[in-house]
């Protein structure tokens, strides 16, 4: 899982650039199309961030879509699929971009 | 930064702290904005770190290692058991009198590919990743250490059998290998495109039993091709040999142009 690594690469960034506050809220970017399974990053968060300044910490995960034009018809949609069919005409000459962020935005510190 | 409190006058900062001064009290001045929300003694700050950015700078620190000794590394990837093993035993002893060959071998326990690939006499290094579902750059610089490919060697990277995790972490590698073997189902690209998506070459793995499984080779180029537009394609069996002279083609060029 390699939502475990991340989760963890998450609690090191937050614990050594907030050194001794402790942190109340974790806001993180995971993209739709990013590979990464938020429930996944949820369920590891709590085992990772025992014991550190981040245990008991709320997270927030935003998860933006992918925004998909069609090169078919010029359809646009958003979409949660890497290789998404057109929503109008079928096609799977898609274009897609976004939607792959895997970010820490901002930490809630006391 | 401040590196005091972590606050930032970068934009998007979100100040929240509503005491006067901070409660622990740093003397540097600096403004903070009006705060936004009324949760006392709590203060946000915009850190906008992306998560694989450390992996990639190492990755970037492994990739340059290898360029100055002129070592092309390869990663493989696969689901377990499509071959990857038995395609580098192979490969090396048909290529050993012409470039020497270095392994460094991804799996979560034992020491066993490793072995298979000790027989052939060629440099091997195990990297055990336990609980660990891929390997990573920092793994990857560990086993370059230990394993000192000579100069001018081609490295193979077999990664941890999974097509999901190892798709995001770059490792330093030169080039990107995915193997499928025609025993899995020809819509593994669709259900699995990170993967694809990053490969330069997708090696079909096992025609020897085509006959013998409903599995369409011209499907699954295509899927692979949905996901990834430039990636090569070759029929191979490790075991029979069938498609193999062409996969030391695809490396001899790949060595050669990588070199110059
Ligand atoms: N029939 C057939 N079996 C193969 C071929 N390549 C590998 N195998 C078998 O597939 C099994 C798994 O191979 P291995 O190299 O260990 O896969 P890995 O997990 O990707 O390293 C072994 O029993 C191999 O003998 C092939 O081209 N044809
Ligand atoms: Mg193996
Ligand atoms: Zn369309």
């Amino acid at each position: 899982m390699h939502e475990l690594s991340i989760t963890q690469t998450v609690v090191t960034t937050v614990t050594q650039r907030m050194q001794d506050a402790r942190v109340c809220r974790i806001r993180l970017e995971v993209g739709r199309l990013s590979g990464l399974v938020p429930d996944a990053v949820r369920f590891c968060f709590e085992m990772v961030a025992a014991g550190t300044t981040c245990e008991g910490a709320a997270l927030e995960i935003d998860e933006p879509p992918g925004r998909a034009v069609c090169r078919t018809c010029g359809a646009a949609f958003e979409t949660g699929e890497v290789l998404p069919l057109c929503d109008d005409c079928g096609s799977a000459d898609v274009e897609v971009q976004g939607g792959r962020e895997l970010r820490i935005r901002e930490v809630e510190v006391v | 930064m401040c590196a005091t409190c972590g606050c930032s006058d970068d934009a998007g900062v979100r100040v929240t702290d509503l005491s006067e001064e901070h409660r622990h009290g740093h003397g540097h001045g600096h403004p903070h904005r009006a705060p936004v929300r009324a949760e006392p003694d709590t203060r946000t700050v915009a850190l906008e770190v992306d998560l694989l950015a450390k992996n990639d700078d190492l990755a970037g620190r492994n990739r340059r290692w290898l360029a100055d000794r002129g070592v092309i590394a390869l990663n493989l990837m696969s689901s377990p058991g499509s071959g990857k093993t038995t395609l580098l035993t192979r490969t090396i002893r048909d290529l050993g009198d012409e470039v020497r060959c270095a392994v460094l071998e991804g799996d979560q326990e034992t020491l066993i590919d490793a072995q298979r690939i000790g027989a052939t006499g060629a440099r091997v290094v195990q990297i055990n990743t336990g609980a660990g579902c891929h390997l990573d750059a920092d793994m990857v610089a560990e086993g370059l250490h230990a394993l000192a490919p000579e100069p001018g060697s081609l490295l193979f990277v077999e990664n941890v059998g999974n097509l999901v995790c190892p798709a995001l972490f770059d490792l330093g590698e030169a080039g990107r290998v995915v193997i499928m073997s025609v025993t899995e189902g020809a819509d593994k690209p669709l259900k699995y495109p990170h993967m694809f998506r990053t490969a330069d070459l997708m090696l079909v793995n096992k025609v020897d039993l085509l006959p013998y499984v409903d599995f369409d080779v011209a499907d699954c180029v295509s899927y692979a091709r949905r996901a990834n537009p430039a990636v090569e394609v070759l029929e191979i069996s490790a075991t029979r040999g069938d498609g193999l002279d062409a996969w030391y083609d695809w490396l001899r060029h790949h060595r050669g142009r990588l070199r110059d």
